[in-house]
């Protein structure tokens, strides 16, 4: 009986999710900030917008391979996504036999995410209103000055293959997104405006935002470091590149 | 006379020339040396994880010297039970040695593995430019990128990652060593090995268990849980020693990743014939212990003389024998008596002379009272126990579990009074079973009159659950004399 029960209630799950194709998004209520680094001004005001629960899946960006059948690995022009884009793909429509359906898309460029984005109506999050999502935890909008949060975002540094875990595997926070933490780093559509050379301690150097900004803010070191990290794999990128740690999710102005 | 003078003045001219010209022809030379030495021929570079070194460059021309390096992100063990993610050039810790001669072109490629999380860079400090590489070898996950450099100063270098946060990423194990040898190379030596000090920095205290995480506050005060040579806590120590054979000339590569403490290098029992100062030119002889701060390397050399096992430590002695710093070096051979004797002789050792074999009483000879009752013989008995025994066998007879033998409920002082009369007056050495616990200590002989010995003794059997045994100053002078 109880089996039964869960079988039908799986069911409506699946159709649910099949039904309502387009994925699900939430409002994220905009604000003031200061954001850690590398920005002329000190403060950032974000405006109202929606933004992806989950990142897009392998099983999403399978069915947009489909229809747009110029984003397939043997279509792809070399100039919008490099060597190993959709890497591990057993072919054009095929995903590789240990790729989960519900794990994050990941060796995508950053031409690709940009037009799956646009192809859905939405656009990459810019990185100011990303890192504004990103400072929540589970309970309140800013979370950056605790210390288990931060904490949680260095040990996920350390954690391999996050990559292939299932989207909502981590926590979801308070605006009611999952998986900013912890799982795959994701391309934000102003990726390279932030310019850290290669060589950070001359960044340090001439930045001097960072150290006005966070002091400021009464920031501690640790919570420069997990912030750091991901500018740096940003600053690492090129818009044709594709890496196993990076997907993305899309949002949509009002 | 003045023909003479003329004579002398010319030859003084000519000297004053000569030595003149012969100054700038060796400052010309210098830096014709580093940057315009022509390079023959390519060759793919020899890499070594640690503790080994590539084969000298000898007499080789100066090449294009092609170095293919890859990031990876692995976890690896730093004690027993304790796991860490290391973050490493080559997949080592420290990173592949390079080894390069004077003039070289080195082509270098540096790749990221794709299962990486972050990006990295290579500063070496054998590289004249901007950042030492670091800039133009900024590379992301799953990519490469090659650059290229000439080595122009001889010497032994650290190279290291330096992207943000730079602390964390050395203190995750993204350090080495690439050497640069003059032209003609170093002299030849029979041993070659690479060490390198490194501290880390973990979440849980030195030795908890699991898969430890790097912890940034820890880092930032500089509160190391581990200070390791190679990498890990045994990484040079029992089978992953490091060998020689009496007679031999051994060449040690030291370098420190840091990222924060200064090594103080020493090898026990050894004395460095000759020290490259801070990996540089300069040498110093007959050095004890040598310096070596984070970001810097020294060539240590030393011929050994004599077998047995030398221990490589960082003589901030609790780094070696509490945090890890400590290796082996084991050296065999045939022994030579003259440079080094091993134990001779071994005695007991009395301040005042060999001939006094008891403690100085102060006091002269007690009166004895043959007379005494039980309850007075056992508190007598306690008097002594405080005094003599207490501080070993504890309160209530419980010992030190390990160290000292239980008197509570002891099966080995009840199976044999006169056994335990006899370690009384003349101590005891060696391993025993007390109550199914092996101890191996040793307990000295007590300057105890025969009385005094009656007394303790039959406090102790009549205390905690003992046979209640009385023993009298009769049975301690017979044991005494049986012996």
């Amino acid at each position: 009986m109880n089996t039964i029960f869960r079988l039908i209630f799986g069911m409506l799950l699946f159709f649910t999710i099949h039904v309502n194709c387009q994925s699900k998004m939430v409002l994220i209520k905009g604000g003031t900030y200061i954001p850690l680094y590398g920005r002329d001004s000190l403060t950032v005001t974000i405006g109202d917008f929606q933004m992806d629960v989950y990142p897009v899946t392998n099983e999403e960006y399978l069915q947009f391979v489909k229809k747009y059948p110029k984003w397939r690995k043997s279509n792809v022009k070399s100039l919008f996504a490099d060597a190993n884009y959709l890497r591990g793909w057993k072919s054009d429509t095929i995903l590789g036999d240990n790729q989960l359906l519900k794990a994050p898309i990941t060796n995508i460029s950053w031409f690709a995410a940009n037009d799956y984005c646009e192809c859905q109506g939405k656009r990459l999050p810019t990185i100011d209103e990303w890192e504004y999502v990103a400072m929540a935890n589970e309970d309140i909008p800013d979370a950056r000055i605790l210390k288990n949060y931060n904490d949680f975002i260095l040990a996920w540094y350390e954690k391999p293959k996050t990559f292939n875990n299932e989207i909502g595997s981590t926590f979801k926070n308070y605006w009611g997104v999952y998986d900013l933490h912890g799982l795959v780093w994701e391309w934000t559509s102003d990726f390279n405006s932030v310019l850290i050379s290669g060589e950070s301690r001359k960044d340090v150097d001439t930045d001097s935002n960072l150290f006005c900004g966070s002091a400021a803010l009464g920031a501690t070191d640790l919570m420069n470091y997990a912030a750091f990290m991901r500018y740096a794999i940003r600053g690492s990128s090129k818009a044709k590149y594709t890496m196993k740690n990076l997907g993305f999710r899309c949002v949509k102005d009002l | 006379m003045k023909k003479l003078n003329k004579l002398t003045s010319t030859i003084l001219l000519v000297l004053v020339l000569l030595v003149v010209s012969s100054c700038s022809k060796s400052e010309k030379k210098k830096i014709v040396d580093s940057s315009k030495i022509q390079v023959s021929g390519t060759m793919d570079a020899e890499l070594t994880a640690p503790p080994f070194v590539p084969s000298p460059v000898g007499d080789r021309p100066a090449k294009k010297l092609i170095v293919n390096l890859e990031i990876l992100e692995q976890e690896g063990t730093m004690t027993d039970g304790v796991k860490y993610m290391y973050w490493t050039f080559g997949g080592s810790v420290p990173g592949s040695f390079i080894r390069t001669r004077v003039g070289d072109e080195v082509e270098f490629t540096l790749s990221n593995h794709p299962d990486n999380k972050l990006p990295h860079n290579i500063d070496l400090h054998a590289v004249t430019g901007p950042g030492g590489g670091a800039t133009s070898s900024f590379v992301a996950p799953g990519h490469e990128k090659t650059f290229s450099f000439k080595t122009l100063n001889p010497g032994l270098f650290v190279y290291h990652c330096a992207t943000a946060p730079v602390g964390m990423h050395i203190a995750n194990g993204m350090y080495g060593l690439i050497l640069v040898e003059p032209e003609g190379g170093l002299s030849k030596v029979d041993k070659e090995y690479y060490i390198m000090q490194g501290d880390f920095y973990t979440k849980g205290e030195n030795g908890e268990p699991g898969l430890q995480q790097f912890d940034m506050q820890k880092a930032v005060d500089e509160d190391a849980d581990y200070v390791v040579f190679n990498g890990s806590v045994g990484a040079l120590t029992g089978d992953n020693a490091i060998t020689a054979n009496v007679g031999e000339t051994v060449r040690l590569y030291i370098g420190n990743g840091g990222p924060n403490l200064t090594s103080s290098f020493h090898v026990i029992g050894e004395i460095f014939d000759r020290v490259h100062i801070e990996g540089g030119s300069s040498i110093n002889t007959n050095v004890q212990t040598t310096s070596i701060p984070s970001g810097g390397a020294a060539i240590v050399e030393f011929k050994v003389e004599v077998p047995g096992t030398f221990i490589l430590v960082d003589h901030a002695i609790f780094r070696a024998f509490n945090k890890g710093a400590l290796g082996m070096l084991k050296v065999k051979g045939e022994e030579d008596k003259q440079l080094y004797s091993g134990v001779k002789q071994e005695g007991i050792y009395n301040p005042e002379g060999g001939t006094i074999q008891t403690m100085p009483n102060g006091a002269d000879k007690k009166e004895v009272n043959p007379n005494k009752s039980l309850a007075q013989k056992i508190e007598s008995g306690s008097q002594i126990y405080t005094k003599t025994c207490f501080a070993c066998h504890q309160a209530n007879g419980e010992g030190i579990a390990n160290a000292f033998p239980p008197l509570a409920n002891s099966d080995y002082l009840n199976a044999d009074v006169k056994r335990a009369i006899g370690i009384v007056l003349h101590g005891k050495t060696g391993e025993i079973t007390v109550n199914g616990a092996k101890y191996n200590s040793v307990m000295t002989k007590q300057t105890l009159t025969d009385d005094e010995v009656a007394d303790v003794l039959t406090y102790v059997y009549n205390s905690w659950g003992n046979n209640k045994t009385e023993v009298t100053p009769m049975m301690v002078t017979e044991v005494k004399n049986s012996h």
